[in-house]
Order: structure tokens, then C-alpha cells, then sequence
């Protein structure tokens, strides 16, 4: 049976990993594309169409985290618009980038090694952060160092700081280069550039982050799709899982602690790292193992990390259920 | 898929990435609704009450 035009099979297993990732993502407040992209390309699809769903996936998420924070962030527009149009010239670079790769053949090593990289790095930086109580006075050093650039004119933000106008720009630009070639929102990116590099309060970071995320994220979903770069059945099957999972996942941090099980998302976003590179061994030597290896991987990790986060926050609730009956008991005696 | 094929270029790419727009929006209100109606029934199931 074909659903969209794909088999029944892959659209569940794509709406299934789509609740995974959403459940995930959802809650460690993260948008999740920096996993689709490279569980496409472990699943065999062609890395400008991974990339490319990649993004059209961010859209549809943000677009919903959109609606939802409605009302609730503040955004600073002239901040977002100066980020859109520097995100938006590195998101066309980073497509000529992709057709230049492409037509060199390189390609397909390119995107797996620069997601072994981003994952793995990812993966660590998660890791430290789960292991320890640094306050990341490195990051503040180097936001010190980015709002003491002041080449004119410079832009005064909400929350009171300035920023050079260039420097806006630049840092749009470069996230939009690696939005363009790998496919993700840069979210992970854009939150600490705009809260600890510009100075912009939290809540104004949250919406304006989205904002132009929602706004780049069309722009690069827009740009791949004029060369047949979408899979639409992918995207949809994995927004449909995805938009479940988060509603799941930010229920989730309610009730279980984020930090008992950071540990484990770390150990997730290594496990995707050696998925990709598995499957490129396993490519490059013709080894079909390796190959099974990476979706298990992937596909697994996924699984039993979001498989801790809904065991800890049932238990959590049924634990809170009790002492509510247990009190309710004690009251009425 | 929805005459999408007979699309090419911009206009393509237009309605692929309005139908993911759309797509966003439904789902962000028929889970919403869900949400409200089951949401309490399923933390009561949960809770073992």
C-alpha cells in the first residue's frame, strides 16, 4: 500500500522517527533538524535531498514553534531582518557550495564528514555541559571580545546593547552558509550569538530566533526545491511524528530532569556521529553490515533515549500521583 | 500528489513549500485540540488513577 506515494512502511517508520526526534528535541528545547538530515543520509537518500528536506523540516517546526510561543516572545525586528538577510546570502552560497561539491564528485564525503564533525562536536559540548556546573566564561570572553567590534554603524538592540551592523551580518552569514549545506535551522547557533554575543535578552532570543529561522528556513526549503531537492512525502511524514513528539516532550520537562538524562543525549548525538561514518565505511568498502550498523544506530538511539525521557517522567508522575492521594488521605483523616 | 507534477520551477517549489506550511498549521491545531480534549484523560491513565 503507497501513502503520498511512498510505501506504508517508510511512512511509518518516518513518522515514528519523527516522534522520537520530536519528543527529543522537544524536550531539550532544540529544533532536531541537525538529526534528520543526517538519518536521510544513513537511510540512503542522496545528500542535496537530505539537505534539502533538511530544511523544508525546519520550516514546518518552526512554523509550529512559531504558533506556539505567539504572544508569549518578544522580538526584536530589526535584529531579525538584518539576520535574515545575512542568513538568507549564506543559505544561496551554501546551495552553490553543495552544486559545486556536487559536480566534483565530493559531495557525498563532504556532507557525511562535516555531519561526523557536527555531531560529534555537538555530542561532546553536551556531554561537558551534562559533567559539569561551568557557567562558559570562554563563551562570555569571546561575546566580550564580538560587541567590543565597533565598525559603523552600529545597531542598538532591544535589552539596550549596540552591535556593529557587519558583525550582524557576518554572524547571519555564516550560520546561513551552514544552514545551506547541511540543512539545519541554527538554532544552536543563533541562541547563544544573539543572547551572550549581542547582548539581546533571553525572551527577545527565543522569538526572534524563531522568527527568523521560520523566515530562513522557507527561504531554504524554497531554494532546494527549485532543483527537485524536496522529498515531500519525507517531510511530511516526519513533521506529523515530529509535531506529536514535541507536544509529549515539553510535557515531559515538567516532570523529569533534564540533566539526569542529558548524559544519554550526548551519548545519542555521538551515536548518530558514528552512524554516518559507518555507513560511509561500510559504503566505500561494500560492507552491508556497516550499513545495517548505521540505521540501528541511529534509529536506536533515538529509541532508548526517548524511551529514558518518557520512563522518567511517567514514573515522576505516577510518584506525584501518589503523595497527591497519600496527602488528600492525610487531610481528610 | 496533489497535481503537483504538473508544476515546474518556482511554481513547484512554491507549492511544495506552502503544502509543508500548511501541513505545520494543521497539525499544530488538530494536535492542539487533541490535546485539550485527551490530555487530561491520558495524565489521569498515567497517574493510575
Amino acid at each position: 500500500m503507497e501513502i503520498l506515494g511512498m510505501s506504508a512502511l517508510m511512512v511509518a517508520t518516518f513518522t515514528g522517527f519523527g516522534l522520537l526526534i520530536g519528543i527529543l528535541f522537544g524536550f531539550f528545547g532544540m529544533g532536531g533538524s541537525f538529526l534528520v538530515t543526517p538519518a536521510l543520509l544513513v537511510m540512503g537518500f542522496r545528500s542535496e535531498v537530505a539537505v534539502g528536506s533538511g530544511l523544508a523540516f525546519v520550516f514546518g517546526t518552526s512554523v509550529i514553534g512559531a504558533l506556539k510561543h505567539r504572544g508569549l516572545g518578544q522580538v526584536d525586528y530589526k535584529l531579525a531582518v538584518l539576520m535574515v538577510v545575512g542568513m538568507t546570502s549564506g543559505i544561496e552560497v551554501g546551495k552553490y557550495v553543495i552544486e559545486f561539491l556536487s559536480a566534483a564528485g565530493a559531495l557525498d564525503l563532504f556532507i557525511s564528514v562535516a555531519y561526523i564533525g557536527l555531531l560529534a562536536i555537538v555530542g561532546l559540548v553536551t556531554l561537558r555541559d551534562a559533567r559539569s556546573d561551568d557557567d562558559g566564561d570562554d563563551g562570555s570572553r569571546f561575546a566580550e571580545k564580538l560587541r567590543n567590534v565597533r565598525i559603523p554603524p552600529t545597531i542598538s538592540l532591544n535589552g539596550g546593547s549596540s552591535v556593529s551592523l557587519w558583525i550582524i551580518l557576518a554572524v547571519g552569514f555564516g550560520i546561513g552558509i551552514l544552514s545551506g549545506i547541511l540543512g539545519v535551522g541554527g538554532g544552536f547557533l543563533l541562541m547563544p550569538a544573539m543572547m551572550y554575543g549581542f547582548g539581546v535578552p533571553a525572551a527577545v532570543a527565543v522569538g526572534t530566533d524563531i522568527l527568523q529561522i521560520t523566515l530562513s528556513g522557507a527561504f531554504g526549503a524554497f531554494t532546494y526545491a527549485q532543483s527537485g531537492y524536496l522529498n515531500l512525502p519525507v517531510v511530511a511524514s516526519l513533521l506529523t511524528g515530529s509535531a506529536l513528539g514535541a507536544r509529549i516532550g515539553a510535557a515531559a520537562t515538567s516532570l523529569a530532569n533534564e540533566d539526569d538524562i542529558k548524559g544519554y543525549f550526548a551519548a545519542m548525538l555521538l551515536a548518530g556521529s558514528l552512524a554516518v561514518a559507518s555507513k560511509n565505511l561500510g559504503n566505500a568498502f561494500d560492507v552491508s553490515v556497516l550499513q545495517t550498523v548505521s540505521i540501528v544506530l541511529i534509529l536506536g538511539s533515538a529509541l532508548v533515549v526517548s524511551a529514558a525521557v518518557l520512563y522518567s517522567s511517567i514514573t515522576e508522575l505516577r510518584a506525584n500521583g501518589v503523595s497527591e492521594a497519600t496527602d488528600a488521605h492525610a487531610k481528610a483523616d | 500528489m496533489f497535481g503537483i507534477e504538473t508544476l515546474s520551477g518556482n511554481a513547484k517549489a512554491l507549492a511544495l513549500v506552502g503544502l509543508v506550511f500548511v501541513q505545520a498549521i494543521s497539525l499544530y491545531v488538530v494536535y492542539g485540540a487533541l490535546g485539550q480534549v485527551l490530555g487530561p484523560r491520558i495524565r489521569s491513565a498515567l497517574r493510575g488513577e
